[in-house]
């Protein structure tokens, strides 16, 4: 079989060849009109690939053998894609009293899942200073969401409050554009090198999104912030360090500056592998923190999922949580679900993706609060290392230590011989590395995000180093056709896939 | 990387042209360039009535997705409809087939205050 050209299983499919057999049918048959009412039916049979087991397997193998994949080698798209997760997590996640249950299942038989949930909640909220969570959204954006909605009711309900009104939960509901309108809070804050999320889910939630600019060091411009910020600011929406894999160094200022004008500041927890256990978004005046579990917390979520994205709350907007989440019962022995008095009711049909959960509670407990802060001491130290290395055969933009990811830029190297981030990326390819982030964050030209990770070992840094070096060096034999020119598939071209879309079969 | 001498420019990397009492708007080939290809283009409403400044549509490229601002005030009078099927004429021919809106100008002042050719190139080389 060609390595370049894998059929379907359309093209692999025979009549009548199936991938199961049944010994005996012991029940008579029926014909299919005498159980569905003839409208219902179709006129003919779905076009479905008929395969043996044997070629089923092989399929899927064969396809899998052209993938690079995270347990393969170094991913330097880091953990704001996905690091590495260890796989005592998986066997954690796989175990019957957890997986075999089933989420309608009454709260006396499954006290050991809410006792997990509310374990973790406990552990995430000393961990970045928060006073409690809702494990419903099911990723980042969904927890990003969650927390505007929540912001949204707080500013509603304080508004409902200051005009000597009962500050029920009929003010905080979402939908219909009530909240703000109130408030009189129509924006939130974000920085020109905010994740994309961000500035979506302003919007969904109803807000408008203002734009501050970054500074020459690549931080929150502070002068533009205290320009933007008015009475009609309902939140800041930081990640810290931020995209450039900068700490915002003045996040108190920061704080004060938007907890003077009534707003809150919200984390957003992408980032948040640079700094377990070093610092806590609590303590940096942070009331509003989504935590990205699949991406910090051991959890595998190539292909669109599972994620999990809790969102932790400070004090004052404990009462708004999404409802119901599970809690300790009054007798103190015994675990059952509550709906906060002030809920903004749910955000998931049933109680999140629960199984990420587990694996993010055996990570933290097999980590301790000592591991996890190593593993953000080995992240930071091998972004720095990679910084320090790079300096002289790129450019590094913002010329500073960095936290868990390092910014640099193709920009000489397109201008001198033609060589784009995108040509990089593809090379990298080439030398047995995936490629890191690319042209993001957009303030940075031609950027190559590389966040190595806390798992990545010394020699597998210089490996990837050296790769680069002979990228940039023009070292790497160069001919008419453009790479990647030793992987399954070539360069494929972006532009005329998003030009033409075909997206039927 | 081209500018050229007879159009007028925006700090935004937009370009203008004097066309009898209309102006005639694109993005400037620096501009296409560091997008790099561009995928899709929203482009206004003609009738809309724009203030300089203004967003007035969006370029989206396989890097990102930029605004498009308006250089003058004034009306929007037509769009180039041909980059709905052809968003590649804005990296092909920045100036040319690339267009994106005629605009008739509220007053002359806007154009007056736009960047001249070695303005514009001083702009962009640093």
């Amino acid at each position: 079989m060609n390595r370049g050209s894998e059929p379907t299983l359309l093209e692999l499919s025979v009549p009548g060849r199936q991938a199961w057999s049944l010994q005996r049918n012991e029940l008579p048959d029926r014909p299919i009109e005498s159980c569905i009412p003839p409208e219902h039916l179709a006129d003919h049979r779905p076009r479905l690939p008929e395969v043996s087991e044997r070629d089923l397997v092989g399929h899927f193998t064969r396809l899998s053998h052209r993938q690079y994949s995270v347990d393969l080698g170094s991913y330097p798209l880091g953990s704001c894609t996905m690091k590495y997760n260890p796989k005592f997590a998986d066997e954690v996640a796989a175990l019957r009293g957890l997986a075999d249950v089933h989420p309608a299942a009454p709260e006396q038989a499954i006290q050991g899942w809410l006792a997990l949930v509310c374990d973790l909640e406990k552990a995430l909220c000393s961990l970045v200073g928060m006073a409690g969570a809702t494990f419903q959204p099911a990723a980042g954006a969904a927890g990003e969401l969650t927390g505007l909605l929540m912001v949204r009711a707080f500013h509603a309900a304080g508004e409902a409050r200051s005009r000597g009104g009962a500050a029920g939960g009929g003010a905080a509901g979402r939908g219909g554009g009530s909240g703000h309108a109130s408030s009189g809070r129509t924006k939130v804050i974000i920085p020109d090198s905010a994740h994309g999320t961000n500035p979506a889910s302003v919007t969904l939630a109803g807000y408008e999104a203002v734009t501050v600019p970054s500074d020459t060091r690549g931080c929150v411009d502070l002068a533009a912030l205290r320009e933007a910020i008015a009475g009609d600011v309902a939140a800041v929406m930081l990640t810290n360090p931020n995209t450039l894999g900068l700490f915002e160094e003045d996040i108190a200022e920061i704080a004060r500056l938007a907890h003077n004008r009534g707003a809150l500041l919200y984390y957003d927890g992408a980032n948040l592998n640079a700094i377990l256990g070093m610092v806590r978004p609590g303590d940096m005046g942070f009331d509003v923190v989504h935590l990205n579990l699949h991406k910090t917390f051991a959890t595998p979520h190539g292909g669109g999922g599972p994620g999990s994205g809790p969102v932790l709350v400070s004090e004052r907007l404990l009462d708004f949580l999404p409802g119901p989440r599970p809690a300790l019962m009054g007798d103190g022995e015994r675990y059952g679900w509550m709906v906060p008095e002030r809920s903004i009711g749910r955000m998931h049909s049933w109680h999140g993706n629960a199984l990420v959960v587990a694996r993010a509670l055996a990570y933290v407990l097999y980590n301790g609060s000592a591991g996890l802060r190593k593993v953000s001491n080995l992240a930071v130290l091998n972004a720095n290392w990679i910084r320090k290395r790079l300096e002289s055969s790129y450019q590094v933009p913002f010329d500073r230590p960095c936290m868990h990811e390092v910014v640099i830029s193709a920009e000489k190297l397109k201008s001198d011989r033609g060589l784009s981030a995108l040509d990089v990326a593809k090379r990298l390819l080439e030398e047995g590395f995936h490629a890191p982030t690319i042209y993001f964050p957009l303030i940075v030209r031609e950027a190559l995000m590389i966040e190595p990770t806390e798992t990545e070992s010394l020699q597998t840094l210089q490996a990837l180093a050296e790769a680069l070096e002979r990228i940039a060096s023009g070292t790497v034999e160069r001919d008419a056709k453009p790479a990647p020119r030793t992987t399954p598939v070539g360069r494929v071209d972006e532009a005329r896939a998003a030009r033409r879309l075909e997206i039927t079969g | 990387m081209e500018v050229p001498a007879a159009l007028r420019y925006s700090s935004d990397h937009e370009w203008a042209a004097m066309d009898g009492a209309e102006i005639r708007v694109g993005i400037t080939d620096y501009a296409q360039d560091a997008l790099g290809d561009v995928v899709y283009v929203q482009l206004p409403e003609p009738g809309r009535k724009v203030e300089a400044g203004e967003v007035i549509g969006e370029v989206e490229s396989t890097k990102s997705v930029s605004e498009i601002y308006a250089p003058v005030s004034g009306t929007i009078r037509s769009v180039n409809t041909e980059l709905s099927d052809a968003p590649e004429e804005l990296n092909q021919d920045p100036y040319g087939r690339g267009w994106i809106c005629v605009i008739e100008p509220a007053s002359s002042g806007d154009w007056d205050g736009l960047l001249d050719a070695t303005a514009y190139q001083a702009l962009t080389a640093g």
